[in-house]
């Protein structure tokens, strides 16, 4: 059909791109897992050992700091999916005809920089911020609260502001794929409204909530720049310390077997998740 | 035209019943009464309205205007979930999550039956449909004679008083479809469930209905049995809807009809009037022949082999075409005479146009 220096000219780029900047640098990363940093020279010892992997299981801070990750983006996930659900439900039965309007009004806030937006939430939350100069004037407190900014609810409140129409776009492409005279044919059968969400609505929709539950989830685990920003020292997530590692603290080795724990989790994560959106399609 | 069968209560009463989408009207004036127990066809085109009636009585869409009565009850005020009625739609709209068993059980376990209960109807309803192999199946696991079985029992289970099919066959293939039009009818004479079956398929109407109400653009034609509206027909559009016809444009005068060279002794005052000739009807002249019958000569145009029977055009001398059926090899294609009966030319009424 196609000649083979045609099939070569189509298929040789985009290879040698995922292979240049994709296999080649997990491979490297692979590598300098297990190099170490010479105490005296402070230079790369390329020698290979599992001790920055001991070090890792060993050491709390680090695999503190992952469950505390794991932890505020499991809270992102299940509020972003809170959020995202019935709004998903209506955009996709009860919007009528200004659905493609509040579609576009879903997907407008991605279009504005995270940076922006998370700075909005530091201006909003600080301790002469918007929320608290407000809650003084109604005097509904008399000091500042200074939970709001600088700690992990902070960067929950953030990362589910920006991860939540990651929940709601698959979660209303899954409405949407539901055939109308099912819920008709349950109306016929005698089910309320509130029966057929919960028997044929929702079950049918179980994909798009894996899909929306494991962006929210992998999105908020590998952030750092919401804690960064808005968690103050007990809101340090996992890609912080990465972050450091690779800069200041120089020690690329241990940031690279981190960085390659969190693939592992999150690879699983994405298995897992294929797995149960396979298992709830039909 | 009679709308009722007379010997079996009304279950359904249907008054003047309009629907209207922006500017398009859908329904005009419908009036139709269903009796208990009755297989009840609505025969119409694509567009003639006839899925939306069945919305409307299953409570998908509301009327513009008219009602809907089940003896003392106003049905149409009732939500979907409210009505004694069950559905089976056009592509059967199974549960795909739900096993078929599941499906079945679906309207049961909504009403909150007794497990044991549901399960023995389940069951019972399954033998019905001879899927009970099935029963621990996904939809898309079986073929479509199967879920259109599986759709049947899922409705029937809820013995609702007025079983709604929206051209249940349509998807399936001309075999299939007519052992299922066999199974559909004796089923619906055991259960004793009143069907409004909604086709676009007049045969289909024909071997499975009670009566046919013969639906266009919104309006209804005629309401009558098979055998009265085929040889009855009340309009043009009926005669030419429901089987093959000739369909003559005469001029009566003086209790004469005449169309072209064609003329016959009628009772019908004077006027233009069309009279409808069903193929069957005409016959090649045998012998002599009397003088009770009409005669044309012409010439074998086409001829088109149904089994059974051919359907042969013959062109008569003033460019008038006749449709005629005959046994295999009956028209030698060249000149032939033929006659019919005055008796069989059915006067009936233009259609008005709508749209």
């Amino acid at each position: 059909m196609f000649s083979r220096a045609y099939k070569a000219a189509v298929t040789v780029p985009p290879l040698a791109w995922v292979a240049f900047f994709l296999l080649f640098p997990y491979l490297l990363m692979f590598c300098y897992s297990f190099w170490s940093i010479s105490p005296a020279t402070q230079t790369i010892v390329h020698s290979w050992s599992l001790d920055n992997y001991t070090e890792l299981l060993q050491r709390p801070t680090y695999w503190q700091t992952l469950l505390r990750s794991m932890w505020i983006a499991a809270r992102v996930m299940l509020f972003s999916l809170l959020l995202g659900y019935p709004l998903a439900y209506f955009l996709s039965f009860y919007a009528g005809k200004r659905k493609d309007l509040l579609y576009q009004m879903v997907i407008i806030p991605l279009w504005v920089s995270y940076l922006v937006r998370a700075y909005a939430w530091k201006t909003i939350l600080g301790s002469d911020g918007v929320l608290n100069t407000l809650l003084q004037y109604v005097h509904l407190t008399s000091h500042p609260l200074d939970f709001l900014l600088y700690s992990p609810f902070a960067v929950v409140l953030t990362l589910t502001h920006i991860y939540t129409p990651f929940t709601i776009l698959p979660i209303y492409a899954s409405l949407e794929h539901i055939p109308r005279n099912l819920v008709e044919a349950s109306h016929d059968l005698g089910a309320t409204r509130v029966q057929t969400f919960w028997k044929v609505i929702f079950p049918l929709s179980i994909p798009g909530v894996v899909a929306g539950a494991t962006f929210a989830f992998v999105l908020s685990l590998g952030d750092f720049l919401a804690p960064l920003l808005l968690g103050g020292p007990s809101g340090i997530m996992i890609s912080n310390i990465v972050v450091s590692l690779f800069g200041a603290a120089y020690n690329w080795p241990l940031g690279a077997a981190i960085s390659l724990g969190m693939l592992v989790i999150v690879v699983s994560l994405l298995f897992l998740s294929e797995r149960l959106e396979k298992r709830w399609s039909f | 035209m009679s709308t009722t069968l007379t010997s079996k209560p009304t279950l359904l009463a249907i008054r003047n019943v309009a629907k209207t989408f922006g500017r398009n009207v859908v329904l005009r004036d419908v009036s139709l009464e269903i009796a208990e127990g009755e297989f009840l066809t609505i025969l119409g085109e694509s567009g003639s309205g006839k899925t939306t009636l069945l919305r409307i009585i299953a409570g998908f869409e509301t009327a513009t205007s008219g009602e809907l009565w089940m003896g003392s009850e106003r049905l149409d005020h009732e939500p979907p979930y409210r009505r004694r009625v069950n559905t089976v739609f056009q592509n059967y709209a199974l549960f795909p999550h739900l096993t078929v068993e599941q499906n079945v059980a679906y309207g049961l376990r909504v009403a909150r039956r007794p497990e044991a209960e549901i399960e023995q109807r389940v069951t019972e309803a399954l033998e019905k449909v001879k899927m009970t192999v099935h029963a621990k199946k996904k939809p898309s696991k079986i073929s479509g004679g199967q879920q259109q079985r599986v759709a049947l029992a899922r409705a029937l289970v809820n013995r609702p008083r007025l079983l709604l099919l929206d051209e249940p066959l349509s998807a399936l293939d001309a075999n299939l479809r007519r052992q299922m039009q066999v199974e559909l009818t004796s089923l619906q004479r055991e259960v004793g469930i009143a069907f409004l079956f909604v086709t676009h398929d007049q045969e289909e109407a024909m071997v499975m209905s009670d009566r046919i109400a013969l639906l266009r653009s919104g309006e209804l034609e005629q309401v009558a049995t098979p055998r009265e509206i085929y040889s009855r027909p009340a309009t043009a559009y009926v005669a030419q809807f429901i089987g093959h016809t000739n369909l003559l444009k005469a001029d009566v005068h003086g209790g004469v009809a005449t169309c072209g060279s064609l003329s016959w002794q009628t009772s019908l005052p004077d006027g233009s009037t069309f009279f409808s000739l069903r193929p069957e009807h005409i016959r090649p002249t045998s012998g002599a022949g009397s003088n009770s019958t009409v005669r044309v000569r012409g010439r074998v145009l086409h001829q088109a082999f149904h089994g059974a029977t051919e359907l042969v055009r013959v062109g008569c001398a003033d460019g008038l075409a006749l449709t005629v059926r005959t046994s295999i090899g009956g028209l030698s294609p060249e000149e032939v005479e033929l006659e019919f009966s005055p008796a069989d030319a059915i006067p009936v009424r233009e259609s008005p146009e709508r749209n």
